[in-house]
């Protein structure tokens, strides 16, 4: 619960972007060629998504889309200061999604969402499309013969212990690089008091920094890393069920669940086809889908349900305070200040 | 334009029931709509303060979490805070962090507050930024900075669109509420509008009850609203009364003075009738005599109409045998029947027939009827006078034989009309209409027609007691 120290110079900064083009991770059209697609931004990896896409577009003959996917810093500075034009936006980036909803950047779309609760939506504006848990990794080859972790409590003594083999075997986000990343410490920060032990011994192991969960897991599965902290589901469920050696840890004390969220630009060159996407996306073969593939359900009904554990975080406006350039700039610099430690170089 | 607005104008509502529920449904209306626009604007007050207490306890928190530091400032952003100020409608929700001018968090241009906020008492005022209509509250709290005391001031605005829409509902179910009250009021302000209207309706019906001639005060209770009403009606039937009464009592004078010198010029005038020898001087004076009785009989008449007329005007019935009355009013003309060699029969006047009346009016009208019989009989013809009882009834029938009726019977009636069968029969033509009005006045009729073989058929018609 410790908060940020900082002089108002270093703020500045942190979010200081000059006028650039975003960073386009990948791109893909789904359906066919001609005709003006409808154009989607996302941070959602294009190969876990792709199903989804290509039900739609089968489903909408003579519609096509264009997916271009992007880490959630880029797409918020894409979409606040570079006036990019598409016409849905997802994110699962939640801070950033409210605050481009707060700032007015959201349209009102008019629909009907039964089945989504009202913690998944805020307004008309910003709709959940998905509850994506977030895991922690490990191989079960580099574990051996330790017993899995079933808490945080459990990880940082079994960090602790034996610290020779988790030594730079260590994957986590970099909160400096990824939206979701600094989302996930502020969470943890809030929620619980344990968590910057373990940020201190995984910077004593020399933990190594990601951008995307994407990355961690290809580590994990390579055997460069043991333990991937802070991974997103849905990336884990594409390798788990062919990949026997990644064991997902489940803790007890608690386990996140980001909602993705998608919201329709004001400026969007296509709203109908934006808000009939967006119907789709919230429609109940579309949440089976992205449900089989989160190993949980957002909407009741459409897979398994949550367990126990799962803590939901709310579409709120209290997701704004994570991105006040003084509760950030402080929590980063205490994030650095325990990972980053003189004496272990890289 | 102007005929919409005549539509309203109650005075050109012809119906009083409807002229009370029109003005009953325009007040109602402008009762709904004031319900509105009232509990809107004091839910919207209510809401409001209740919101502006919420938003200054909010950025109060906020200052209250700001700590200096030895860098620079130290800000916890309390995540419920925030959390909650959105919670009702969604709002959005700016804030902005400023040491002096400079702003340190936040946005960096929301807008400043109107005049500088004081010593931890929150401001509070509306603006509009970023497309949305904000009400803001700010904070300003002194802290030492790099040793330097400077003013901190903190700023949180919300869009009221949940506490509007709250305003806006609960006017709107007043409103339904007032309407849904009114529809079910409507029904009751019919019954309500008819209850009211009932006096009238009972007042014009006593009077349409009554008889043509009837000039008695009417003593109907009526509502104090009515009362003015009443009286004048009241004071208009007594002066009608107080001039037909004067009418009639100069009538009944004038037809007195008549008699009187003309009862003495006939005695002058049979006495020189015995005295002269002289043919053409007796025949003259037997032409008068004659005149002189046709006269006084007519003045009999117009006496007997103005008994009859002022009678009925003071009607008093008393109970009465009209077997026993129309036996002496046979009596008393069996002399003229006699003197024409008639022959009278009586049938049913031995039993008693009783019934309500006036026995003077009966006793003029009946001697009328028989007189009628006696003047249009055949010499040495036949009158027979019958009387019976049919259901309610009593019906006394006069019959006589000779020169039968000529005209229409329901004309005979009228005022000084007599027919073309008199020949040189003298009258007044006045006969027939005291039966009539005799006959109204106890609630009988009187009809003429022609007699069964010949002559003519009088029938009088009385309710039995
Ligand atoms: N019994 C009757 N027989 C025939 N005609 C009659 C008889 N009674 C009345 N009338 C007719 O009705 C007319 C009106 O009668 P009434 O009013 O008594 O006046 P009048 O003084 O002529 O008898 C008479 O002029 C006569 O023509
Ligand atoms: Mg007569």
């Amino acid at each position: 619960m410790r908060l940020a120290a900082l002089a108002a110079g270093l703020i500045a900064l942190v979010l200081a972007s000059p006028a650039r083009a975003f960073e386009i991770e990948q791109e893909r059209r789904f359906g066919p060629a001609d005709g003006t697609p409808i154009q989607v931004l996302s941070t959602t990896d294009t190969a876990a998504f792709a199903p989804v896409l290509e039900d739609f577009v089968a489903r909408h003959p003579g519609r096509s889309i264009r997916y271009v996917q992007a880490a959630s810093t880029e797409i918020f500075a894409a979409i606040h200061d570079q006036d990019a034009r598409f016409d849905l936006v997802i994110s699962s980036a939640m801070d950033l999604q409210m605050k481009l909803a707060n700032d007015g950047f959201a349209a009102e779309v008019e629909m009907e969402a039964p089945g989504l609760p009202g913690w998944a939506r805020w307004r008309q504006q910003l709709w959940g499309m998905a509850l994506e848990p977030v895991v922690t990794l490990a191989s079960r080859q580099a574990l051996r013969d330790l017993p899995l972790p079933r808490t945080r409590r459990d990880l940082i003594a079994l960090l602790r212990e034996n610290p020779d083999r988790f030594r730079g075997r260590i994957a986590a986000y970099d909160p400096q690089v990824s939206g979701v990343g600094y989302f996930l410490i502020a969470q943890d920060d809030q929620v619980s008091d344990g968590f910057w032990r373990l940020a201190e011994v995984m910077g004593r192991l020399n933990a190594r920094l990601f951008c995307c969960s994407g990355q961690m897991i290809e580590e994990l599965r390579s055997g460069r890393v043991s333990i991937a902290y802070n991974v997103v589901a849905s990336y884990a469920a594409r390798f788990r069920p062919d990949d026997p050696d990644l064991v997902q840890l489940g803790f007890e004390d608690y386990i996140f669940a980001i909602v993705r969220s998608a919201f329709v630009p004001v400026n969007a060159p296509d709203p109908e086809g934006a808000r009939l996407l967006l119907s789709y996306l919230l429609s109940d073969p579309a949440q089976r889908l992205i449900a089989a593939s989160a190993g949980v359900a957002l909407v009741p009904g459409t897979g398994p349900a949550p367990s126990p554990q799962l803590r939901p975080i709310r579409l709120d406006a209290g997701l704004l305070v994570y991105d006040d350039r003084l509760r950030r700039a402080g929590l980063l610099a205490e994030w650095r200040a325990a990972l980053v430690q003189p004496q272990a170089g890289p | 334009m102007n005929g919409w607005l005549r539509l309203f104008d109650p005075a050109r509502i012809a119906s009083l029931r409807r002229r009370l529920v029109w003005q009953f449904l325009v007040l109602s209306a402008a009762l709904v709509l004031g319900l509105f626009l009232t509990v809107g604007w004091v839910a919207d007050r209510a809401s409001r303060a209740s919101q502006d207490a919420v938003l200054g306890a909010a950025v109060t928190a906020i200052t209250e979490g700001i700590r200096s530091v030895d860098d620079g400032l130290e800000l916890d952003l309390p995540y419920a805070t925030f959390s909650m100020l959105g919670a009702m409608g969604d709002e959005r929700i700016f804030y902005a962090l400023a040491v002096a001018d400079r702003v340190v968090t936040g946005y960096d241009d929301l807008p400043a507050p109107p005049e500088p906020a004081l010593d931890m008492v929150p401001i509070f005022w509306t603006a509009d930024y970023r497309g949305a209509r904000l009400r803001l509250s700010a904070v300003a709290r002194p802290m030492l900075i790099d040793n330097r005391l400077r003013p901190v001031t903190v700023t949180l605005g919300q869009t009221r669109l949940g506490q509007a829409a709250i305003a806006r509902d609960t006017a709107r179910s007043a409103a339904w509420a007032a309407l849904v009250f009114l529809v079910v009021a409507l029904p009751v302000a019919l019954l309500a509008a008819q209850a009211v209207l009932s006096p009238i309706r009972s007042l014009a019906e006593v009077m349409g009850r009554r008889g043509p001639r009837d000039l008695r005060p009417v003593r109907h209770p009526t509502p104090r609203e009515l009362a003015p009403l009443l009286r004048a009606l009241n004071g208009l039937i007594a002066r009608l009364r107080g001039a037909l009464d004067l009418a009639e009592t100069f009538i009944f004078e004038a037809a007195h003075r008549i008699r009187t010198p003309l009862s003495l010029v006939r005695t002058e005038a049979e006495l020189a009738l015995s005295e002269t020898t002289d043919e053409a001087t007796r025949i003259r004076l037997r032409r008068m005599v004659r005149a002189i009785g046709e006269s006084s009989r007519s003045a009999n008449q117009i006496l007997d109409h103005a008994m009859v007329m002022y009678r009925s005007d003071q009607f008093a019935a008393a109970p009465l045998d009209l077997a026993a009355l129309t036996r002496a009013v046979v009596r008393a003309v069996a002399p003229l029947a006699d003197m024409r060699d008639i022959a009278l029969s009586q049938a049913g006047l031995d039993s008693p027939c009783p019934i309500e009346g006036d026995e003077r009016m009966l006793e003029i009208a009946l001697r009328n009827i028989l007189d009628n019989a006696v003047k249009y009989a055949a010499p040495e013809g036949r009158i027979a006078v019958s009387l019976r009882r049919e259901g309610p009834m009593a019906v006394l029938r006069v019959q006589n034989d000779g020169r039968g009726l000529s005209d229409d019977p329901a004309q005979l009636m009228a005022r000084f009309r007599r027919g073309g069968n008199v020949g040189d029969i003298g009258g007044s033509g006045l006969g027939l209409t005291i039966v009539t009005e005799v006959a109204a006045a106890h609630r009988g009729r009187f009809r003429l027609e022609p007699g069964e073989r010949e002559g003519t058929c009088a029938l009088l018609h009385l309710p039995l007691a």
